[in-house]
């Protein structure tokens, strides 16, 4: 008696940790109704009129509209970089929306990964020290940081130039510094605005396949804000943002992959 | 956190070795002016006090005072009523008083041979030696003997040798004062000028008695030279000397005083205050350098973050709270502020031994001073990198991202 109980306990144990069984039914982001409104001197902006969406762990998810749209305003909340005026925010079950300053710093420190347009790197300071600066923010050992910082870096493929200042480095490989830091503190959730806006083509292509393959392999839930039909179409799904709103959510069903 | 800080600001400021410098010039220069300020104020303050040591130790002046005369009051040492005998009464009969001499000064000519020089003749006795530390150099002191037998005998201070008898030993030189000539004794031993400029050294020294009796005429003496048994009982001293000189002259109760009791404790006193008070003048110069050192760190500190708002939005971003910026730029500024005032402490240390060599002048470096320039700077460093820090901590990520 007592030996099975024990077994049924290790058994779910088993079945709570087993990341495809979890992945695919859990929402990293859940937001009801969201609204955020500017205050422009007398005047107030509506920036977000209601939104209400779903994101699922390990999703791909192309946020796509005009500008004026919305979209960054979205893109803030989500980051934790700014506060809804009202509705509801959870990020992986946690209510993140009335947070104050230094916890929404927290979060965007464990918990979301960011890779800007303009790659937003310390000029001056190697790759590897690049890389490290979210962990300095968390008290990790310098052992540690030095650890992790490798090994994100050889994950985007770059653990020989680690030691290279941005201004030697091309502007896909300083887009790849910006992701393995984006990586580095093991976030639920990346967010890119605009990956591969400063990036030719051919570069641009290889970044999306980064993008893809840690979607892929490493199961990560990436938003990513572009106006790009040809970059979108990365993406698994894709959000289409107009005036404040949502106007379309589509799942894209022969996404471009190398693979 | 505090280490992270630290390093982040010191590769910030190694980023910008010549901008850092030449904000740190103005706390170097603010804490080194101190540093050596106070040196030399401190100095003047010990040179100052030893001369007054010089003076005697403990030293009482007893002065004739004024009288009234028919209505008209004479100036001060007017009377005649102090006389040799009222120093041997003081030294005697009061316990806290350990020396006692009368004292006579007069400028005279003074010849020797073909030579002939001015000087202050000064009538004393033999106690008057310890009064004021007098060395000899050659030959004896006055003695009892040549004070009972107005002994036509002197002593010479080291000026008066050279120019009467250049290197020529004068023991037992004849000089004439006078024209009474006075065998030469013993040469005094060098004391330097005073605080006013006197030298010391330009003085003969005869028996009080044979200034009173060949020399003036008088009966009287112009003061007595008191010196009290320790430097806390000259007031003790100073109460008892006026007690005994009223019985003495017979001073009636409710009648003024014959005499002024003057405590040179009093004058080394104001004398070492007012080497204070430059000390605390050139001290306070030298902190206004290091107040404008302060304001070239803010504004420096100002640009920095105005530079750096980029940094500062990655940095909060990817996790920093607002106290870690603050952190940082405090840190920075306080990096900046102390270690400009460690070279500041180590060029004002300089400056003085160097200043010390090349003119002469008393240097004394306080340990409390540097400790205190080295704290000031650190709070320098606080107080002005804490408005920069404030405005960096505040900035929002957002904008901050966006800032080109």
């Amino acid at each position: 008696m007592a030996s099975d109980g024990a077994t049924a306990l290790s058994d779910s144990l088993v079945r709570e940790r087993d990341p495809l069984d979890r992945g695919r039914d859990r929402e990293v982001i859940r937001i009801g109704d969201l609204h955020k409104v500017y205050q422009m001197g007398d005047i107030e902006v509506a920036a977000l009129r209601g939104i209400n969406l779903d994101i699922y762990h390990g999703e791909f998810v192309a946020v796509m509209g005009a500008s004026g749209s919305g979209k960054s305003t979205f893109m803030n909340i989500v980051g934790c970089l700014d506060r809804p005026t009202s509705g509801t925010y959870f990020l992986e079950g946690e209510d993140v929306a009335s947070l104050s300053p230094d916890q929404r710093a927290y979060i965007r420190n464990r918990k979301i990964g960011f890779v800007f347009q303009g790659f937003n790197l310390l000029s001056r300071t190697s790759a590897l020290e690049n890389v490290e600066i979210p962990m300095m923010y968390n008290g990790l050992p310098g052992g540690e940081r030095r650890r992790r910082a490798l090994e994100v870096l050889s994950l985007v493929g770059l653990e020989e130039r680690m030691h290279h200042m941005p201004n030697q480095l091309s502007g896909g490989q300083q887009q790849r510094v910006a992701i393995a830091r984006a990586l580095v503190n093991r976030p639920s959730l990346i967010l890119a605005d605009e990956p591969t806006g400063n990036l030719d083509s051919k570069t641009s292509a290889e970044i999306m396949e980064l993008f893809q393959d840690l979607n892929r392999r490493e199961g990560l839930t990436v938003i990513m804000v572009t106006h790009e039909p040809d970059i979108a179409a990365y993406a698994g799904r894709q959000v289409q943002f107009k005036d404040g709103r949502i106007m379309s959510d589509s799942l894209v069903k022969n996404e471009k992959c190398k693979f | 956190m505090w280490l992270m800080a630290l390093r982040i600001a010191l590769r910030a400021l190694r980023r910008n070795k010549l901008r850092s410098f030449l904000t740190m010039l103005g706390i170097i220069i603010g804490v080194g002016a101190v540093i050596a300020m106070v040196a030399i104020g401190e100095g003047a303050k010990k040179r100052v006090q030893e001369q007054i040591a010089g003076l005697g130790t403990n030293l009482l002046v007893v002065l004739p005072g004024t009288m009234t005369l028919g209505g008209a009051r004479t100036g001060s040492g007017g009377v005649q009523t102090l006389v040799g005998t009222d120093a041997r009464a003081i030294m005697q009969e009061i316990p806290v008083v350990s020396q006692a001499s009368p004292s006579l000064r007069q400028v005279l000519q003074v010849i020797a041979a073909d030579q002939n020089w001015s000087t202050v003749v000064q009538g004393v006795a033999p106690e008057f030696q310890q009064i004021r530390n007098w060395q000899v150099e050659q030959g004896r002191f006055l003695s009892e003997a040549d004070v009972d037998s107005t002994a036509k005998v002197a002593l010479i201070g080291r000026t008066v040798a050279y120019n009467l008898f250049g290197s020529e030993s004068p023991i037992d030189a004849i000089i004439r004062v006078k024209k009474i000539p006075f065998r030469i004794i013993g040469v005094l031993g060098p004391k330097g000028q005073t605080g006013m400029g006197t030298d010391q050294d330009d003085v003969v020294m005869i028996p009080y008695s044979t200034m009173q009796k060949r020399i003036m005429g008088i009966t009287h003496v112009q003061q007595i030279v008191v010196s009290a048994v320790s430097a806390d009982k000259t007031q003790e001293a100073t109460e008892q000397i006026s007690a005994l000189l009223r019985q003495r002259h017979r001073i009636q109760p409710g009648r003024d005083d014959d005499f002024n009791v003057r405590n040179l404790s009093d004058i080394a006193e104001a004398a070492s205050n007012s080497a204070t008070v430059m000390a605390i003048l050139l001290g306070s110069i030298a902190s206004v350098s290091l107040l404008v050192g302060g304001i070239g760190i803010m504004n420096i500190m100002l640009v920095s973050v105005t530079e750096r708002t980029r940094e500062i939005g990655i940095r909060m971003a990817v996790g920093a709270r607002s106290r870690d910026i603050m952190l940082q730029f405090l840190v920075e500024a306080v990096v900046m502020a102390a270690s400009g005032g460690i070279i500041g402490i180590l060029l004002g240390i300089g400056s003085s031994l160097l200043l010390k060599r090349l003119v002469q002048l008393p240097m004394l470096i306080r340990p409390d001073i540097v400790a205190v320039a080295f704290l000031f700077s650190g709070a320098v460093g606080i107080f002005f990198g804490f408005y920069p820090a404030k405005k960096a901590a505040n900035l929002d990520p957002i904008d901050a991202l966006r800032y080109e």
